[in-house]
């Protein structure tokens, strides 16, 4: 097994494109080496993307954020402007594993494993992120809600990688917030996940809004519906009640060994409202 | 509560009772200290094992010749390097087992019963030669239907385990082999009068899952085998003893040549009574001649070591209107796993003993199935069956509008109680932990909506058995204390501290370790709550030795007749009014006169305790349910039980702790999951769910001492008892909370939504708690 | 495939390994460095038995590879106590009675250090949520939580 640290993207991409073998890109390494340890993974060569500066930078560019594909969930929690501005998303993030798997888990980690249920990822949609990918043929944007295609499945081609994601810029009035369902308070692969992102217009009922819903679908979902449900309203009680129902009505899960068909879909709605309305108190207080 | 910390004294000073610094703490917190995995030898190779990746099938071939031939390969073994053995029953801990099954179980024959069951093992010079070998064995399987579920491997067409399984204990004898081991019945009484003379009748079904003992320490064992047949194996287990007995039979070799030191070991709750790597390791070290170290992965640890049973349980109980109870019945059916011997018996006799009842009839069904052989966990069999019965007793409080607590006090087992699986009881402290519970600031607490409150009460009979232990005067004065049961959690610290009473030195001054078999006569394993109190009955009697010792040689010194000295408070003195004189000497002064007077001074104690007496404990949780997605937060636990002495009472309230938490997880997350292809489906600690830090509030630890006559310090053992009575205290509480009664293990919040659902109990909740 | 040669600082001394790709740097203290007070409870990342410091921040020894921490800072049980003086956590987790078998204790210890550099004042929950990643199956997590607040307390004085 190679293990190889290029310092640009262009050597990183190249290694990637040019592998023989099974090639993995390695941030944060908390799914790859518990998948390698587990004889599900043996891949032949493994890119350690660490010493790319960009996948380590968290900047604020044209009003907005990019953050770097292999920074630490615990690092982002550390910026205090960052946490301001989308608390939802850092939350998320820190609620990947333990603080021991925070100290290295990354967004681009925890997205490209392709799992629905991945905890950062119903927070990054809800913002409206974009994953800005190299590869062979140069530079693209991805919608990150076009990334995950299926469990495991990921739109991105041979050779390519997420360098970094971009978070837009935040009006004034708005908020995000991110919640997940787990039997446990802790280290429990989410059963139901949500995140949702709103701004308020003038009149102060919610204008813009987002919601993402993570482990109630073979990927993580944008759901329009839900934030149909919300838009014009301060999340009133029948506002509440079509939130609640347009979030149930976009659920497709399994039932596993973490949860059913019904328990998912029922308790889908409940984060969903609980999530806005946490939202919906951040945009007041901003 | 106050603590305080013991530290150097002059005499006189007692420490029994006190909470000293455990003498083998400092290892533990920088590191030093050496677990299973810990140790290594120069020249040792990697041990792999083979694991059947089928449920149930026929092995029809084995083919390890690639395997051999692979560079690095040092040793490969099979069915073919085990002989096989007669069926014999022995006792292990607080079960029994067979070494016809255990010589298959170690090492698949004919079958394989369960996925991970071993069919061969390598010895290589690394981890990545002995995975590359694994992967060349070559196994023709005939896969076979195979049966999980306990109900249904009853059933008369379920698919067999072992054509040679007949059912003790049914009249007639069946002619045709089933998956039913055993029926065992305890009845004392007439249960038709006495359900005749109810006035409320409860009866309930109720099913529990498997459930692992978790602890965090996989097995590992390290094995080295001479020329000459001699072994020595370091392992992680809660008896070297007992590992040198099975892997001396399992590999032909006698008991005196095999030679084993128990590692520091990182929990076993039971599930470290047995073997599974350690004759693995010896028969390949036998034929590689090098030694070769083995260890479980986590994955291996869940799929291939015993959890406890799953369970279906049928309990009824009958009352007065005024709270008598005059009738009890339950019927415990128990999975074992591949091989019989599940905790059935225990569970039987366990499930009433908390209380007085004229009319007792208790059956229960040892099953195999397709799952790994189920091994002891905490009061094995006690916690299922008392899980159902303190549920309906709870039911009763409710229906007949009585306090639980009230209830429970009014048909509490006391002296003189006779249990229904047998003995009188002597003084127990059932009735004032039911006070203490009574008493406390947590039982008036009032409560919220959507808040409960459950109290449940449990009880284990503890074991003695047989013990050595030894001490040793040193020229110094100080002692050396050589136990012979492994120290799960404190152990050493309590005999240091009798040993230190008993001699009347410092504690300080008191080293203990733990030795090997080749150091000690045979001692039992450390299960049973049982090795405190044992093993203290063995240092009492090894200082007793040298009391009587020092007296001998300072009559000589004095020239006195032996009857007029005594040892007193730690030293030998002149009785009261004797003829001659002589000045009182400590142990530290003989110690320095010990080669003039005779020789070493030393104690041997080896016993076979008798007069370990039950720890009876109630238990009292306040949670709270999200009704919105039926997840259950614990907001306070109390634990109150009787210790008759509590030798360390911060090991104590630990042991009490501890088993609260074990519980707590068995009542609402903690099951083993299968796939339709009886395959375990979570076998990692991300989805066996076990309790973390930020699910528990604090644990507050009520100490009892009814003091067991028996004993020469009073102490009970204690360590089991505390898994007994959490599941139902639980389902007691989420039944206030939600007026909802939860009859299957786990309460998982799925379960818990659909329940709330289905009866149209609505609600958002206090709101506190998220997601 | 060459073994990669690795230099990195362990405890204050400076170390050299030899690793395979696939060794997790949890291998390397344990079988390397014969650093074995680090435990390995499961290999994926969840029950934090094996924890230590990277450059300061805490983390699963299990879930790093060793050819990744050339040039870095690790610390270890095996670095807490200075010389004879073991570190205050230490000493409470004995005070305290905050072990019984004793296993998870050394990671309890580097993440509860971890904990107190950064926040020296932590309440009741947030201590519990630190050490979420922190598997005991012994205490019951109370004695542990009480040790670790006793100490916070007693640094802060």
């Amino acid at each position: 097994m190679r293990y190889e640290a290029p310092e640009s993207f262009e050597t990183a991409v190249a290694l990637l494109a040019g592998a023989k073998g099974d090639a993995r890109v390695l941030a944060g390494g908390t799914d790859l080496l518990v998948q390698m340890r587990a004889d599900i993974l043996d891949p032949e060569l493994i890119v350690d993307i660490k010493k790319i500066p960009e996948t380590r930078a968290v900047t604020e560019e044209r009003g907005g954020w990019r953050i770097g594909a292999a920074v630490t969930g615990a690092e982002l929690k550390e910026s205090a402007r960052l946490k301001k501005a989308w608390p939802g998303v850092v939350e998320a993030a820190n609620l990947i594993g333990s603080t021991q798997v925070q100290g290295r888990a990354t967004l681009g980690g925890n997205l490209c494993n392709g799992s629905p249920a991945a905890d950062s990822v119903p927070a990054l949609i809800a913002a409206g992120a974009v994953a800005s990918v190299v590869g062979p043929k140069g530079r693209r944007e991805i919608p990150v809600e076009d990334v995950m295609l299926g469990p495991r499945k990921l739109s991105l081609q041979k050779g390519e990688l997420i360098a970094s994601f971009f978070l837009p810029p935040r009006p004034k009035g708005s908020g995000d917030a991110y919640l997940r369902f787990i039997p446990r308070t802790e280290m429990d692969i989410a059963v139901v996940g949500a995140g949702v992102s709103l701004t308020l217009d003038g009149a102060g009922k919610i204008g813009a809004a987002r919601v993402s819903l993570g482990a109630v679908a073979e990927k993580v979902l944008l759901v329009p519906a839900a934030a149909q449900a919300m838009a014009g309203s301060t999340l009133d009680q029948p506002a509440q009640e079509r939130l609640e129902a347009a979030a149930r009505a976009a659920c497709r899960p399994i039932d596993d060994k973490r949860g059913t068909v019904e328990f998912r879909t029922q308790v889908a709605g409940v984060l969903a409202r609980r999530a806005a309305l946490i939202a919906l108190e951040r945009a007041r207080a901003n | 509560m106050a603590e305080t910390l013991t530290t150097a004294r002059d005499l006189p000073q007692t420490y029994v009772g006190t909470r000293t610094v455990r003498p083998d703490g400092v290892d533990k917190v920088t590191g030093r200290a050496r677990f299973g995995a810990d140790f290594n030898l120069p020249g040792q190779l990697v041990g792999r094992v083979l694991r059947s990746p089928h449920a149930h099938a026929r092995v029809v071939s084995i083919d390890t010749s690639k395997a051999e031939q692979l560079p690095g390969v040092k040793a490969v073994v099979t069915r073919a390097d085990f002989a096989d053995q007669p069926s014999e029953f022995i006792p292990a801990g607080e079960m029994m087992i067979n070494y016809k099954d255990m010589v298959r179980n170690i090492m698949a024959r004919e079958k394989v019963l369960y996925e991970g069951h071993p069919v061969a093992a390598v010895a290589a010079t690394s981890t990545a030669v002995a995975k590359r070998a694994i992967k060349l064995i070559e196994v023709k399987y005939e896969v076979l239907p195979h049966v999980i579920d306990v109900v249904a491997a009853m059933k008369p067409d379920a698919p067999l385990l072992h054509d040679d399984l007949y059912t003790v204990g049914v009249e007639p004898k069946p002619d045709k082999p089933s998956n039913v081991a055993k029926r065992i019945e305890i009845s004392q009484g007439d249960i038709e009068a006495g359900f005749a003379k109810a006035d409320l009748i409860v009866e309930r079904e109720f099913n529990t899952a498997a459930v692992h003992q978790g602890y965090i320490e996989p097995h590992a064992a390290l094995a080295s085998v001479s020329e000459d047949g001699s072994a020595e194996v370091w392992c992680t287990t809660q008896g070297h003893y007992i590992v040198r007995a099975h892997c001396a039979r399992l590999l032909g070799l006698d008991i005196g040549k095999v030679r084993v030191t128990a590692s520091e070991i990182g929990g076993g709750f039971g599930g470290k009574t047995v073997v599974y790597l350690e004759p693995l390791a010896v028969a390949l070290s036998k034929k590689a001649k090098r030694p070769v170290k083995m260890v479980m992965s986590r994955e291996e640890v869940f799929k291939c070591s015993g959890p406890t049973s799953g369970a279906n349980v049928r309990v009824k109980l009958g009352a007065t209107k005024s709270g008598q109870f005059v009738a009890a019945f339950a019927e415990l059916k128990y999975q074992a796993g591949a091989f019989q011997g599940s905790p059935v018996q225990p569970g039987v006799m366990c499930a009433f003993a908390p209380y007085d009842i004229e009319n007792v009839k208790v059956i229960g069904y040892d099953v195999v199935s397709n799952r790994p052989k189920v091994a002891a966990y905490r009061a094995p069999g006690a916690p299922i069956s008392e899980f159902a019965v303190e549920s309906v007793v709870d039911e009763i409080a409710k229906k007949l509008e009585i306090d639980p607590v009230e209830l429970r006090l009014q048909n509490a087992a006391r002296e003189g109680t006779k249990a229904a699986y047998g003995p009188k009881f002597g003084p127990i402290g059932l009735v004032d932990t039911l006070h203490a519970v009574e008493k406390t600031n947590h039982y008036t607490t009032p409560l919220e909506p959507w808040q409960g409150r459950g109290v449940a009460s449990g009880f284990w009979f503890n074991i003695g058995g047989e013990t050595c232990a030894s001490l040793t005067v040193n020229e110094d004065g100080t002692v050396s204390l050589m136990a012979g049961t492994p120290d799960i959690g404190g152990l050493r610290a309590s005999l240091a501290m009798v040993a230190a009473d008993e001699l009347g030195v410092p504690y300080e001054k008191v080293r203990p370790i733990i030795g090997d078999t080749g150091s000690l006569g045979f001692n039992f394993l450390t299960g049973g709550s049982r090795s405190t109190f044992s093993g203290s009955m063995a240092v009492v009697e090894a200082a007793r030795q040298i009391k009587a010792d020092l007296c001998r040689r300072a009559a000589k010194l004095w020239e006195m007749p032996v009857e007029q000295v005594t040892f007193e408070n730690g030293h030998v003195k002149p009785v009261e009014g004797a003829s001659g004189k002589g000045k009182p000497m400590s142990v530290a002064d003989m110690a320095k006169l010990a080669g003039k007077t005779g020789g070493p001074i030393g104690g041997y104690g080896r016993i076979n305790a008798q007069g370990a007496a039950p720890s009876f404990g109630t238990h009292l949780v306040d949670l709270e349910v999200d009704p919105e997605t039926g997840r259950v937060t614990i907001l306070r636990y109390t634990v109150a039980q009787d210790a008759g002495k509590a030798v360390h009472p911060s090991y104590v309230e630990g042991q009490f702790q501890g088993g609260a938490a074990q519980g707590i997880g068995w009542a609402l997350n903690e099951e083993y999951v299968y796939g339709a292809d009886g395959r375990l489906q979570n076998a990692g600690f991300l989805d066996y769910r076990m309790p973390v830090a930020s699910d528990l509030p604090m644990i507050d630890a009520i100490i009892v001492e009814v003091p067991n006559p028996r004993h020469p310090y009073g102490v009970r053992g204690i360590g089991e008892t505390p898994i007994v009575p959490p599941m139902a205290a639980i389902a007691n509480a989420i039944e206030q909370a939600t007026g909802v009664r939860f009859t299957e293990l786990p309460m998982s919040p799925p379960k818990i939504l659909k329940a709330l659902r289905e009866r149209g109990v609505n609600g958002r909740g206090n709101g506190k708690t998220h997601g | 495939m060459a073994k990669h040669h690795v230099t990195a600082t362990v405890n204050g001394d400076e170390v050299e390994f030899l690793c395979e790709t696939e060794e997790t740097l949890l291998d390397v203290l344990r079988d390397g460095l014969n650093l074995t007070g680090s435990k390995e409870g499961c290999s994926s990342g969840d029950c934090g038995a094996c924890s230590v410091t990277l450059d300061g921040r805490l983390v699963c020894s299990c879930l790093v590879l060793g050819c990744e921490v050339g040039g870095r800072r690790i610390e270890t049980i095996e670095g807490m106590a200075r010389g004879e003086r073991l570190h205050p956590l230490q000493q409470k987790f004995l005070e305290h009675a905050a072990l019984q078998c004793g296993i998870c204790t050394p990671g309890f210890l580097v993440a509860a250090k971890a904990l107190l550099e950064r926040d020296p004042d932590p309440d009741e929950t947030e201590v519990r949520y630190w050490l979420a990643g922190n598997l005991c199956r012994c205490t019951g997590y109370d004695k542990i939580i009480k040790a670790v607040m006793a100490t916070a307390a007693e640094m802060r004085s």
